[in-house]
């Protein structure tokens, strides 16, 4: 529902115009980066620690061990209900498609994290604001039936303004598809591990992210129901200061764990290997 | 207060009243011209009632007088005990449910409850339900499952409420609980839309075997205002994305979203709220009985296969 966003300017993560193409600025602080650090660096300001936003393709990369990821996401959107606002969706989808060269917003496939056999299903913030249609849903109950069948860990990375308006209730509907089809993970005891990414918001945290055994959040993440916009607007008044980010979340007791990305990989694995009953006793490792 | 596109019905209405009392106290022969503009009544309320726009069915969703989950538990259900309270932190006015008795039927109802006046609609928020709400939900749907009762959902709210103290208390946690809890029943489970299905905070309890809607009543993701405050960046296009988001009871029927249509009097629900109300009792019943031969597992399974089934994408 909160879509809010994605009709903001684009700005890729640390892209600046301002200053030599070797060199990007911090959003939070603006303090000068060498680029090839901040990218080692998984876009995290080494001066204020900022996360900036960061591609699926590299959290696929910094969280699979190396070599072991194969893409299973395959399928590819309709337009169900010949959507049209100042565009049409088909129109959209197209230009979304040519922008992130990815069908939808969904990058996800089988690999080993930390050794542990998972489904990784890492939500693409670059097309359509991350947002779940039919496509999303169905890959995400699908990466669960996969999880499921070959006793593998689920592993979730939401980055999402929420449900897609432009299949509307069909949109609607994968939060009850989704979240349903976790309970065949519950009847096999496989472990389910969510990331809340900055922004996480509407359908998608209203359904499978918030579900999870375990739930990361990263630092400085929106994480949220109702976007900020559309809470400023109902009660008119400013938000309290952090309300919604991911510090907020941990002390209201809605995440386990707000985890800067340099940690996450290892905190991962950590909670992987304790949840898994395919690993042994191995404390430490 | 009348809908704007019914005044042309509520200006002719009140010209044959008018006809009417100068005949009754002139003695004047009007009978002529009054079966004149009956007859244009009658084409005329053909006329607008028989095309509803997406948008006039939107409005009639809302309009004041149409029968809620407790004018339906008190005409259709006998009995109605309702309990109070999500055991945690408060009672949700918004939504309200309870143990009653379907004909000779135990069940256990839940629903949205917005208010009938403004002083009952502020007390109940508009039908905007806080988390607490939801966990009130999830209690009565413990309590049918526990007890082996079918369970009945009304849906009519705008949406779950986007403020402040309801994301403090984890209002998408809740949402995503409550569609959890519904979706694993064991017992019959049957939600229908009474007017308002509002995105997720509808969806928490409509998680059902069977969906019904009434004739007039909308389900989307998004409310037609938001959808075009966002996309056409101005929410007095609602009329357009009302059009687009293909939320009315045919649309969503043909897209599966729902598995029947509840018919309304004509000019909707409000203008004979009783009739309605039977109207649903006749097809609770009906979708009752249909639902009382499968087993536990059969109605976990059928809902599981509802849900799973929805959506539309392309293998490549
Ligand atoms: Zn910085």
């Amino acid at each position: 529902m909160a879509l809010e966003r994605l009709f903001r300017r684009k700005r890729p993560s640390g892209e600046n115009r301002d200053v030599p193409e070797l060199w990007t600025k911090c959003e939070a602080c603006g303090a000068q980066l060498y680029k090839k650090e901040f990218r080692e660096n998984l876009y995290v300001c080494p001066k204020c620690g900022h996360h900036h936003r960061m591609s699926a393709a590299e959290r696929v990369a910094m969280l699979a061990d190396e070599g072991t990821f194969q893409e299973t996401t395959r399928l590819a959107p309709l337009d169900p209900l010949g959507f049209v606002d100042t565009k049409p969706y088909a129109e959209r989808l197209q230009a979304y498609q040519k922008e992130t060269g990815r069908k939808d917003a969904i990058l996800g496939g089988t690999c080993a994290i930390g050794g542990v056999p998972s489904v990784l299903l890492v939500m693409d913030y670059a097309f359509a604001g991350g947002s779940m249609g039919s496509v999303v849903g169905e890959e995400i109950a699908r990466g669960v039936e996969r999880a499921a069948a070959e006793e593998r860990a689920l592993v979730i990375v939401a980055a999402s303004g929420g449900a897609r308006m432009q299949e509307a209730a069909l949109s609607l509907m994968q939060m009850a598809k989704t979240v349903m089809s976790l309970d065949l993970l519950w009847a096999k005891r496989l472990p389910y591990v969510s990331i809340l990414t900055d922004p996480t918001t509407g359908g998608v945290t209203a359904s499978f992210a918030a579900l999870a055994d375990v739930i990361f959040a990263e630092p400085g993440a929106l994480i949220g129901f109702a976007g900020p916009r559309v809470i400023r607007q109902t009660i008119r008044q400013e938000l309290p200061e952090g309300f919604q980010r991911a510090e907020f979340l941990l002390k209201h007791g809605m995440v386990d764990r707000v985890t800067d990305r340099r940690q996450l990989k290892g905190e991962l694995v950590r909670a992987l290997r304790h949840l898994h009953p395919g690993v042994p006793y191995a404390p430490g490792v | 207060m009348p809908l704007e596109f019914e005044k042309p019905i509520l200006e002719l209405e009140k010209r044959i009243q008018e006809l009417k009392e100068t005949a009754r106290t002139t003695g004047v022969d009007l009978e002529a011209e009054i079966r004149l503009l009956e007859e244009r009544l009658a084409r005329l309320k053909q006329e607008i009632y028989g095309h509803l726009t997406p948008w006039q069915r939107v409005q009639l969703a809302r309009a004041p007088g149409r029968p809620t989950t407790l004018d339906v538990l008190e005409k259709a259900f006998r009995d109605f005990l309702e309990l109070h309270g999500d055991r945690a932190f408060a009672d949700d006015p918004a939504i309200v449910g309870g143990l009653a008795y379907l004909e000779g039927e135990k069940v256990v109802v839940v629903g949205h409850q917005k208010g009938r006046d403004t002083k009952e609609n502020l007390r109940r928020n508009f039908g905007m339900p806080h988390p607490e709400g939801y966990r009130k939900a999830m209690r009565l749907m413990d309590l049918a499952d526990r007890f082996g009762y079918p369970l009945i959902s009304f849906i009519d709210t705008p949406g779950a409420y986007p403020g402040v103290s309801a994301e403090e208390r984890g209002q998408a946690w809740v949402i995503a609980q409550s569609i959890q809890r519904m979706g694993r029943l064991k017992v019959p489970a049957i939600a229908v839309i009474l007017g308002e299905g509002g995105s997720g905070g509808a969806l928490a309890i409509g998680v059902a075997n069977r969906v019904l809607i009434l004739e007039n009543a909308w389900y989307s993701v998004i409310s037609p205002e938001s959808c075009a405050a966002i996309l056409w960046r101005d929410a007095k296009e609602a009329p357009k994305a009302a059009e687009a988001l293909k939320l009315t009871a045919q649309d969503l029927l043909a897209l599966k979203v729902v598995d029947a249509i509840i018919p309304e009097p004509e000019g909707g629900a409000h203008k004979d709220p009783d009739r309605a109300i039977q109207n649903v009792k006749e097809a609770l019943l009906r979708t009752l009985e249909e639902l009382k031969a499968l087993s536990p597992e059969a109605l976990y399974q059928d809902r599981y296969r509802r849900f799973r089934a929805l959506g539309a994408y392309a293998e490549s």
